[in-house]
């Protein structure tokens, strides 16, 4: 019995702290943000050096070989640095959806690139969760028509995986015809996502995709979002509780009245539980599957609420100081402001995993 | 992450889940741990505890098993009597939070003399902390106990003394050092409730029902050696007894068993012939609940891993009180709301749902929020230890707790 993180595990997380610490602080974080990038080729190129990319690619196929455990240990680590990096899509759905669904053919032509990242994928999935705006894929013969919004690590990809309106998964390279790419700039500007238009674009379809492969995706996606927002929130407490140690007012440090104490403590409390949440529902994913459906929407639901509450509280506690740019908390807020809604938002998930478990809870 | 317990321990379940099948027609049928035990009750807890299932590493020489401590011995018990939904023996203030007090802080004489005939059920305690003065700040508290000829002699009153009306020992809180500093001045006496001076009133709460009692000393003499710990040492020996009660109050196997419960009253009630379970919106509070259970369930079993591999809990195991009352109150709330005006009903009434307990534990975990060190008090616990941050300054004219006069 061992619940928890392997020394491995913690390693993992400990370098990658302190890569981030060393090549993206917040001033770095800023400047890429003001030159319109979503994206630091800097940070990129570090955590290529630990073999990131490549995290969840087999090791017959020059990768790390590690589960989706592994996986949100780095996205926790990502979160608390608001990092501007592709991970989530590019280094984990990508080759996951290979990994689930793809021939051996696709699978030795593509892993071994995303392991060493000469291969940059977009992933499209919202579709299967929520369709806006009369986005949707449609399929037909081996072309794919229509629009896929919010398509994640997509503003630099070079290929994309998407799935259509049957929930099969298909991959179409950046370069087809007919395929146009625009970025959707939102509050996070440490993200970079897309809307991908098709209109009769040639699409290679997965070659062993049972039709359960895309759904497994959204739920690691879920979980991962989970895991940034767990690691983001996690940093604003910390700031939080430094700066509430720091501020003085009224003769006193602004930490020792209960009114901001208790903020803190309620911050905490909510947030603790939710890191063992995310680290089990990463845990189903890799090894007990009849889980992992429901234990991601609970995961992704819960810290979405979890999140909002942190954000504003961290920011509250603050003061004045928390709505300036001076001290970018806002980074962290329009992160956690991010996961929370990307493939669903709280009450959307809680309706599936609700369906998940058979209740029809459209029903009223 | 490996959350398999291994063949040994498997070995040892399959075992406990066979002595459950076989006996169960034994179990008494309600653990009642508010009340005096049934005899029924009493024989279930001696076969538990000639078979180690309950009090497994207590030592023999005090009544117990003997058993070497092992946390995962311990947890498959909890997790098999849990689900089979039979009482894991007698669970009252005298085996969970005395028994450990004394075999910790206790004399030879007072182990041999006390444990064994309390795990066997035939001594009833009760705790006497609280006063109407000394709440939260419990180390106000006034009740003084003088020496006197060798004997304390005991002046003052306490509150909140649950089973106080059926209890046949105290463990109780009392200031000597009347000179003392508020912390440095105060014992941890133990002695009989039959002692000449002792009078106990019930104290009818919101529930309706008498759960507590006030209880109050007029010169009731004890013998000095009814100590525990040396004197002006009781606020170290009760706050090692407080540390039991927060970890009784917060056990993540009864939350899930109180989700469980209400997942099935959602199926059962319906609302305009629609299962309450497939309304929208009590839905969705129902599976926010159910992330958040999901949650508290795991963060158990890191604090499991992590006193397994003899690491602190930190924050996860601090914020366990505070969250796991707070969401057992959640859950009742929900219960009462799926019924609607049904829920309301109360005090056996015509068409009540499972004898009103929705209600009576809506109502009763309110109490549990504010019982063992309230919600607020857990914040400052969580901040303080758990975030560092620094502790309110104290008021310099803040008037020291004068003893009872005698």
């Amino acid at each position: 019995m061992d619940f928890g993180l392997s020394p491995e595990q913690r390693m993992l997380r400990d370098a990658v702290d302190r890569l981030l610490r060393e090549h993206s602080p917040l001033d770095h974080v800023r400047e890429v943000v003001a030159r319109g990038d979503n994206v630091s080729a800097a940070v990129v190129a570090a955590l290529a050096e630990l073999g990131l990319p490549g995290i969840v690619v087999p090791e017959e196929h020059g990768g790390l070989g590690l589960g989706l455990l592994d996986a949100v240990v780095v996205a926790e680590a990502l979160g608390a640095a608001v990092a501007p990096v592709p991970f989530v899509a590019r280094s984990v759905l990508a080759p996951l959806a290979l990994r689930l669904a793809g021939s051996p053919e696709q699978q030795a032509q593509w892993l071994p690139r995303i392991a060493e990242g000469s291969a940059r994928f977009g992933v499209g999935l919202t579709e299967l969760v929520n369709r806006r705006d009369g986005s949707g894929m449609t399929a037909d013969n081996g072309t794919l028509r229509g629009t896929a919004l919010f398509v994640l690590d997509s503003a630099d990809a070079d290929a994309f995986i998407v799935a259509d309106e049957d929930g099969s998964l298909h991959l179409v390279t950046g370069d087809a015809d007919r395929l146009e790419f625009v970025a959707l700039p939102t509050v996070d500007l440490t993200r970079a996502v897309g809307e991908l238009r098709l209109d009769g674009v040639a699409a290679e379809p997965f070659g062993n995709d049972t039709g359960d492969a895309a759904r497994m995706l959204v739920a690691a996606g879920r979980v991962l979002l989970a895991a940034d927002t767990v690691g983001s929130a996690d940093a604003m407490i910390a700031k939080a509780v430094a700066y509430a140690g720091e501020r003085e007012q009224f003769g006193r440090v602004i930490g020792s009245f209960q009114a901001v104490k208790h903020m803190c403590a309620e911050m905490a409390a909510r947030l603790e539980p939710c890191r063992s949440l995310v680290w089990y529902a990463a845990h189903a994913f890799d090894t007990v599957p009849e889980e992992a459906l429901l234990m991601a929407c609970h995961a992704k639901s819960h810290t979405g609420e979890v999140g909002r509450f942190v954000a504003r509280t961290a920011t509250e506690v603050h003061g004045g100081m928390g709505f300036t740019d001076l001290l970018g908390l806002h980074y962290w807020f329009k992160r956690i402001g991010f996961d929370r809604q990307v493939l669903g938002g709280p009450e959307i998930v809680r309706t599936e995993a609700a369906t998940l478990q058979g209740w029809d809870a459209r029903a009223a | 992450m490996d959350l398999s317990y291994g063949p040994e321990y498997e070995a040892f379940r399959d075992e406990l889940r066979a002595f459950i099948a076989a006996n169960r027609h034994r179990a008494p049928a309600a653990p009642g741990a508010a009340q005096r035990a049934g005899a029924d009750a009493v024989a279930w807890q001696q076969l538990l505890l000639e078979h180690g299932y309950t009090a497994r590493t207590i030592p023999c020489d005090f009544g117990g098993f003997g058993a070497e401590p092992d946390i995962l011995t311990s947890r498959i018990i909890a997790e098999e009597f849990a689900a089979a939904g039979v009482p894991g023996g007698l669970s009252n203030q005298g085996i969970s939070m005395l028994v450990p007090t004394l075999l910790e802080l206790g004399t030879e004489e007072q182990k041999r003399r006390w444990i064994a005939p309390t795990l066997r059920g035939e001594i009833v305690w009760c705790q006497g902390y609280s006063e109407p003065g000394a709440g939260s700040d419990l180390a106000a508290l006034r009740t003084s106990a003088r020496e006197e000829n060798g004997e304390f002699v005991i002046n003052g009153q306490k509150i909140w003394t649950s089973t106080a009306h059926q209890a046949d020992m105290i463990f109780c809180l009392v200031r000597t050092e009347a000179d003392a500093p508020k912390h440095a001045g105060i014992s941890y006496l133990i002695f009989s409730m039959k002692t000449p001076g002792i009078e106990v009133r019930p104290l009818r709460t919101m529930t309706g029902h008498a759960e507590f009692n006030e209880t109050f000393f007029t010169d009731v003499r004890v013998p000095v050696d009814q100590i525990v710990g040396q004197r002006g040492q009781g606020w170290m020996v009760a706050n090692a007894t407080l540390g039991y009660e927060r970890g009784m109050l917060g056990d993540p196997a009864a939350l899930e068993n109180r989700l469980a419960a209400l997942v099935q009253l959602m199926h059962d009630e319906r609302i305009d012939g629609v299962r309450g379970i497939d309304n929208a919106a009590l839905c969705d509070r129902l599976v926010a609940l159910q992330a958040e259970v999901a949650a508290m369930k795991f963060n158990g079993l890191r604090l499991l891993s992590n006193s397994l591999k003899g690491e602190p809990g930190g924050l996860a195991k601090l914020i366990v009180k505070l969250q796991s009352c707070e969401l057992a109150h959640q859950i009742s709330a929900l219960a009462i709301d799926a019924m609607g005006e049904l829920g309301l009903l109360y005090g056996g009434s015509r068409r009540e749902r499972a004898g009103g307990s929705w209600q009576w534990n809506y109502m009763f975990q309110l109490g549990l929020i504010i019982g063992g060190g309230t919600a607020q008090i857990q914040k400052n616990i969580i901040a303080e230890r758990g975030l560092g941050m620094p502790r309110e300054p104290k008021l310099e004219h803040a008037r020291a707790p004068k003893a009872e006069a005698a």
